[in-house]
């Protein structure tokens, strides 16, 4: 288990968050990777709400679960023991309870939501002394085109981002919705022809993190994922000025090459891209792509090598 | 001449669609053939296919969703089983297989398993309960039903000829337009759900004025079943959800046959209009369900344990505020799609609203519990299941409703396996108590107690061994529909969910066994007294099966849980009431219209899908003449003698005295 749930229990001594936090933990023993293992700061606001949320609901639905069974297994027929009240069909004050318990619990819960919404909302910049790192996305059929407008280089199936420097993501889609989604990262956000999602997101150490596309897209869909590489400052200059001296440039024409479906596409760089690339595919002065179309070639299903 | 039809539509070269396809064809002529050769047709023609009658529709419906349930059923253990060994593998299904297998999973469970069932239900036990002889529109009825009926066959022909949608279930453009998804699957999905479509919404209207016009003298609204109110309920719901749907398909069709631009890429379409839109009606249509079958464990649950149900207005008032206000709530379906924190925050809170009337009803049949004396029959079991498991899917629910958890957590498995926590826990254990539950009533005899028993427990092992695994492997950040993966981290939970399904499967099998060994124990299990569960309501005051009249003469409410008061009257005064005076009843003639419609409908809907006009126009032509010519018709209803009503009514009365005998001094 990661160290930030540690941190939470230990600045949070409440007897349901340790209760809350304890199920989580058996139940992801041993695992790590996903969401409730976050790796930087907009996946661990949003794993932390996530746990909250849970551990204010499971304050009444425990004893509730616990009371079903109790009742249930008490006035069973058989008990002699438990008493039979036919005439029990109505009582005000359970009335108020029952109506004001789950009230009271969606008001404060209500009051978590209000604030998360906007605290974590996808469009609000990570407040941060570092300028962000800008990241033009594109989803393609069947991988993903990583845009770097301002070191005028691109990636493909392979994002690599400074560790503790904000990243801020332009989105859209070359044909049908896909949803960009780093588990780790936090904060998933759908990719859409002809418009632009927002998104800031950013890693806390360097690291590598599995990204996907968590809405389906067609036949070559479960090989739409990449890698995401955070690493030191320095390093990340360094891989910018390698990518700038070998590989091919991304212009229209090859863009339009890049983009018929295919998948399973190990990742590679392109050297220069075209300024207004992106612009063109949002504004569609780049048609939409011909799209998934498992009747054509490319399709196939091959099992990656490990990773 | 027959469109887009060739040969090429059926799939040689696919062995697993060919052989499924080909073992369902031969099933059906088999079961055809041993009809037509016992000499069953005219029968079944005549009691039940053109039947109108409320009680053989709905058992049709239940019939109908019971197998659709299993064809679905068995798409589940195909994905389940391909995910298993897909891990850095193939599998054995290729994703333009194995997509179509999760729309079509999808596509069945909603709108041919779930929806048959719930509606099925309601047809057989609504009029019963409010004391009445059939539902407002009798042939509107049976039209309703084999209009559904299209739409499942439609799906089911896909199988064998063509292929059906690999889009998902809700068939998100721009992916399900034209350009992405040439291929007739989306035609089928479309027109398979249009055509039930309309069967749907003529069932809305119907009962919702079965409900509101037709009841009992004396069945005031407040003193109709909690059933009664959630099939009024989830009625609204149908009337004002599935128009929506409707239009949103229709446009999706007019987009992919007239090259409309509503949803497109280009030309200004816009698919965020087409995933509102689709979700209007999209989470209505939960509770279209899902009330209901709180409808059915408020029955239950008040019956098996000896008392009426707890704060029976509160309970009145719950079922309201939940349709209403899941109007409220359709964005949640779409968290992610970039709307601003406001408009999130709105439908978070709106949603987890929604839980305060479910928690309401929660502690309602809680304390229903309380003080009660708990006999637990298999509906019972079904019930208190659904109470444990299904606070747990309610949970998981308002997690999600968080916008900022929904951003880690949308279209992971978390998110199935909290969708098939509320619908397997809520609609489908509801089904099984319903059944149970109401299986005497509609044949005569109950149904065996062991194998049902052992199906409930099997099936609620086998739902927490297949649901637990996929929370975890949600939170581990897998993706729902992948035909295959390469996280190592998933892998473990996705094989104990595979052998979950192996769980769910016995279940399944002791379902089957449980109805073949009812049927043979049939005499022992009989039930004489048309009251086999000491039921409250009225549809345990008339026989089992009860006559094509349901009710000698229409009962006289004078409270809340009439049938109990009358029992109650019974018992302290020895003797029954008064032996009615007899009078002849006018009942509805059956009537072919609802199947030929259908019939004509399903040829429309095959020819639309493969573009053979001529039959489209002829179809057309040809259902719309069914219609002119049911309305030109001269008998309208029949007559049932006094002597006939009279002979049913001293049967049952002749039943309950002598249970009234056996159950001498005895208290209540």
């Amino acid at each position: 288990m990661s160290s930030w749930a540690a941190l939470l229990l230990k600045r949070h001594p409440l007897p349901w968050r340790t209760s809350a936090a304890l199920i989580l933990l058996l139940a992801l023993s041993g695992c790590s990777g996903g969401v409730l293992d976050p790796q930087g700061p907009i996946g661990a606001a949003n794993a932390k709400i996530l746990l909250n949320a849970l551990g204010i609901m499971l304050v009444i639905v425990v004893p509730t679960i616990i009371a079903i069974l109790i009742f249930a297994w008490w006035f069973r027929a058989s008990n002699p023991r438990a008493r039979y009240r036919p005439d029990f069909v109505y009582s005000g004050a359970i009335e108020m309870v029952v109506w004001g318990i789950p009230i009271l619990v969606i008001m404060f819960l209500g009051g978590v939501i209000w604030i998360g919404s906007h605290d974590l909302d996808p469009f609000k910049p990570i407040s941060s002394p570092e300028k962000p790192v800008e990241v033009q996305v594109v989803s393609l059929d069947w991988k993903w085109l990583f845009i770097y407008p301002e070191q005028g280089v691109a990636s493909v199936n392979e994002l690599v981002v400074p560790a503790g420097v904000p990243v801020h993501f332009s989105l859209t889609s070359a044909s049908v919705m896909n949803m960009f989604f780093v588990p780790q990262l936090g904060t998933m956000i759908a990719t859409m022809n002809g418009m632009v999602t927002q998104l800031h997101l950013a890693a806390d150490k360097p690291g590598e993190f599995y990204g996907q596309s968590a809405q389906y897209s067609g036949g070559g869909f479960s090989d739409m994922n990449f890698t995401v590489r955070a690493v030191p400052r320095d390093a990340f200059a360094q891989w910018v000025a390698g990518v700038r001296q070998s590989g091919s440039a991304l212009d229209r024409s090859s863009y339009l090459a890049l983009c018929q479906q295919s998948s399973n596409v190990r990742p590679f760089t392109y050297r220069a891209v075209d300024a207004g690339l992106f612009d063109a595919v949002v504004n569609q002065q780049l048609p939409p792509c011909p799209g998934p179309n498992i009747e054509r070639a490319g399709a196939t299903v091959r099992p990656r090598p490990e990773r | 001449m027959f469109g887009k039809l060739t040969w090429d539509a059926i799939p040689w070269s696919q062995p697993i669609p060919l052989v499924a396809g080909s073992v369902v064809v031969l099933v059906v002529l088999a079961v055809l053939a041993w009809v037509v050769l016992k000499g069953y047709l005219p029968y079944l023609w005549r009691e039940w296919i053109t039947s109108v009658d409320h009680k053989r529709i709905g058992v049709m419906y239940t019939l109908l969703g019971l197998v659709m349930l299993l064809r679905g059923f068995i798409d589940a253990i195909m994905m389940r089983s391909q995910q298993a060994i897909a891990f850095r593998a193939a599998g054995y299904l290729p994703p333009e297989h194995y997509d179509q297998i999760f729309s079509a999973h999808g596509t069945i469970m909603i709108f041919f398993a779930a929806m048959p069932i719930i509606i099925g239900l309601m047809n057989f036990a609504v009029p019963l309960q409010l004391g009445v002889r059939d539902v407002a529109f009798p042939t509107l009825n049976s039209t309703s039903f084999w209009l559904t009926a299209t739409g499942a066959l439609l799906v089911n022909i896909s199988l064998v000829i063509g292929e059906f949608a690999r889009t998902g279930w809700l068939v998100y453009p721009p992916l399900s337009e034209l350009p992405y998804s040439p291929g007739v699957g989306v035609d089928y999905y479309l027109w398979a759900l249009l055509i039930s479509g309309v069967g749907t919404l003529m069932t809305g209207i119907n009962f919702v004025t079965t409900i509101l016009k037709i009841r009992a003298p004396g069945m005031s609204y407040l003193r109709m079943t909690i059933f009664c109110w959630t099939a009024l309920a989830a009625n609204l719901l149908i009337v004002a959800a599935f128009p929506i749907l409707t239009a949103t398909l229709g446009m999706l069709a007019l987009d992919r046959y007239l090259g409309f631009h509503f949803f497109t890429n280009d030309a200004g379409g816009n698919m965020m209009m087409f995933i509102n839109l689709i979700w209007t009606w999209g989470h209505p249509e939960v509770y279209i369900l899902v009330l209901p079958a709180f409808g059915i464990f408020s029955e239950v649950i008040s019956t098996f344990s000896g008392k009426p149900l707890f704060n029976y207005r509160s309970m009145v008032a719950a079922t309201m505020f939940i349709c209403l206000v899941s109007y409220l709530v359709w964005m949640h379906h779409f968290f992610t799609m970039g709307a601003g924190a406001d408009v999130n925050a709105f439908f978070g809170i709106s949603t987890s609203i929604i839980a305060v009337g479910t928690g309401v009803k929660i502690y309602n049949w809680l304390f229903t519990m309380y003080g009660g004396r708990i006999r637990f029959t298999t509906p019972m079991l079904w019930s208190v299941g659904f109470l444990v498991t299904f606070t747990i899917g309610g949970m998981t629910g308002v997690l999600l409703a968080v916008p900022p958890a929904d951003f880690l957590l949308h279209n992971s498995l978390f998110l199935v396996a909290h969708f098939h926590n509320v619908i397997i826990a809520g609609v489908i254990f509801a089904a099984f108590a319903g059944v149970t539950y109401w299986f005497p009533k509609a044949f005569g005899f109950k149904l065996d107690e062991g194998w049902g028993k052992a199906a409930f427990w099997l099936s609620l092992l086998g739902f927490y061994v297949v649901f637990v695994p996929l929370y975890v492997a949600g939170l581990l950040g897998m993706t729902r529909r992948l035909q295959h993966y390469d996280v190592a981290a998933w892998r473990p939970w996705v094989l104990v969910a595979g052998i979950g399904i192996i769980i769910m499967m016995a279940a399944a099998a002791c379902q089957v066994v449980q109805f073949v060994v009812s049927i043979r124990r049939r005499e022992q299990l009989r039930d004489e007294t048309g009251d086999p569960w000491d039921g409250r309501s009225l549809e345990w005051a008339t026989a089992s099966p009860p006559p094509p009249f349901n009710f000698a003469v229409l009962p006289n409410v004078q409270g809340a849980e009439p049938y109990w008061g009358i029992k109650q009257r019974a018992i302290e005064t020895q003797q029954l009431s008064a032996e009615p005076r007899y009078e002849p009843i006018e009942m509805p003639r059956n009537s072919p219209t609802g199947f030929i419609t259908a019939f004509f409908s399903t040829l429309t809907g095959f020819a639309l899908i493969w573009h053979i006009w001529w039959l489209v126009g002829l179809g057309l032509v040809a259902a719309y003449a069914v219609f002119v010519w049911f309305a030109w018709r001269d008998a309208v209803e029949y007559s049932i003698p006094a002597e006939e009503v009279a002979r049913y009514d001293r049967e049952r009365r002749r039943a309950r005295e002598q249970w009234l005998a056996q159950h001498a001094g005895q208290p209540a």
